[in-house]
Parts: C-alpha cells; structure tokens; sequence
C-alpha cells in the first residue's frame, strides 16, 4: 500500500498507488481520517495511479465525503481517476457525490 | 472449464482476478468490461469471505471460468453460510450525502455489471454463485 500526503495551505492532496480494496481501504480510510480529525476539511484525492476501486473503497471515500462537507466545512475532491473506475463509480449511482477534476493541479487549483 | 481454488483470503483474490482475466480476455471482452468483471468478481469474493465464512481464513473458494463463443460463465464455490439476495434491501443512492447508506453496493455493482447472476445452495451444503457476461 503506497499513500502520500501533502498539506498546501488550502488544501491536502492524498496520493495512492494501486489498489483500493479489502486490504487497501482502510489504510486510506486512516489517512484521510489523520487528516480531518486534524481539523482540515479539503482534500484532493489523486488517483492518477490507482488502478482498482470495490466497493470498500467506494465507502472509505464516501465516508470521508460526509465528514468533509458536514457543516459545509471542505470537500473532498477526485483528481485524474482512470476511465474504468470513473465508469465504475457511475454505474453503481455514486458519482454525482463528487467533483471530479481531470487534473491534479487544477484539484488543488480550486480550493 | 477451468478451474482454481484459493484459501478465503483476501490476498488470494489477486489470484483470482488473473485467472479470469485471462477467460475474459478469450471471450473478448474489451478493458472496461474487463475490468468491470473483475470488480464484480472481487466483490463476490469479499462477500463469501466476509458473511459466508464470517472471516478469512475459515474455508476455500473455488472459482471455475468456462467461455463459449462470446459468453464468459464464471462459478464461485465455497461452503460456508448460503446467501439470500432478497435479504439485502435494495439501497437508495438518490438521497442526500448524509442520509446515504452504502449496504449492498458490492451487491448493486455485480447485478449491474454482468448480464446474468444466480445464488444457489446444494443439499450438501455447497453454495454456488454462477455469473454470466457476454461481449
């Protein structure tokens, strides 16, 4: 399991390799926790390496969303998710959850 | 058709994932059904290991892949707990973030994804998950 942060002023930009799945998602599930129990509500998630999403995963990213916009307080946005995945999270009626940003630069732009 | 059998793990579903993708590559499916099968498959696998077999470790599944012409038939075995899909309320995505509740979404993507599920238990305490897709 391969994950980076990176706090910016505005924002944290979260970074995964691989999969997200049994035994991925809840390592990613305690960054982003790290992240928002530290008071910080904005994240990017890069998933320009990610190359697998089941539905733990879905839930780890749904479950961070809820916290993030609780009190409209941040966001957590997706960045440069693959065509596959994308296709996925559509299929199963999610996507409208959340912004998508083809590029991370223009993710962590937004905030 | 061929067939596997790993122990109900979930590192052995990285096993499972190659041995089917090699059938789907055969039955023609393109990179995006592809995939989608494998994200199907794995959520079926994470279930038996997780309500069938209440855990990892406690029994094998077996998985058996057969294509004809441009029909990919996957079967999955294991002996543990039978499941009823009818038990799992049909989730609701169409609410609001904070009333959203995500039992069953392995379930919505494996009814979505392939063309065809079946959930049947034998007499002798076999449960066998047949999943169809067709190019």
């Amino acid at each position: 399991m391969d994950i980076k942060t990176q706090q910016y002023r505005r924002c944290d930009l979260v970074k995964m390799k691989g999969r997200i799945d049994s035994q991925t998602a809840h390592g990613l599930g305690d960054t982003f926790k790290a992240i928002t129990d530290g008071g910080r509500f904005r994240i990017v998630f890069d998933m320009s390496e990610v190359d697998f999403v089941s539905s733990i995963g879905i839930w780890v990213l749904l479950d961070t969303q809820k916290t993030c916009k609780r009190y409209n307080r941040g966001e957590l946005v997706i960045a440069a998710v693959n065509e596959k995945i994308r296709y996925t999270l559509d299929l199963a009626g999610l996507i409208h959850f959340f912004k998508i940003y083809d590029d991370v630069l223009e993710a962590v732009g937004s905030y | 058709m061929s067939t596997t059998t790993v122990s109900g793990r979930f590192k052995s579903l990285a096993r499972i994932s190659e041995f089917v993708s090699q059938f789907a590559e055969e039955a023609g499916l393109d990179e995006t059904a592809t995939y989608t099968v494998l994200v199907a498959v794995d959520e079926a696998c994470t279930n038996i290991i997780e309500h069938a077999y209440g855990g990892e470790g406690r029994g094998d599944i077996q998985c058996a892949c057969d294509v004809k012409e441009d029909t990919l038939t996957i079967i999955l075995r294991d002996r543990g707990d039978p499941f009823d899909p009818a038990s799992v309320p049909e989730p609701d995505f169409n609410v609001p973030l904070q009333e959203l509740k995500l039992r069953g979404v392995g379930l919505v993507l494996m009814q979505k994804i392939m063309d065809e599920i079946k959930f049947t238990s034998t007499p002798d305490g076999e449960n066998i998950l047949t999943m169809i897709k067709r190019s």
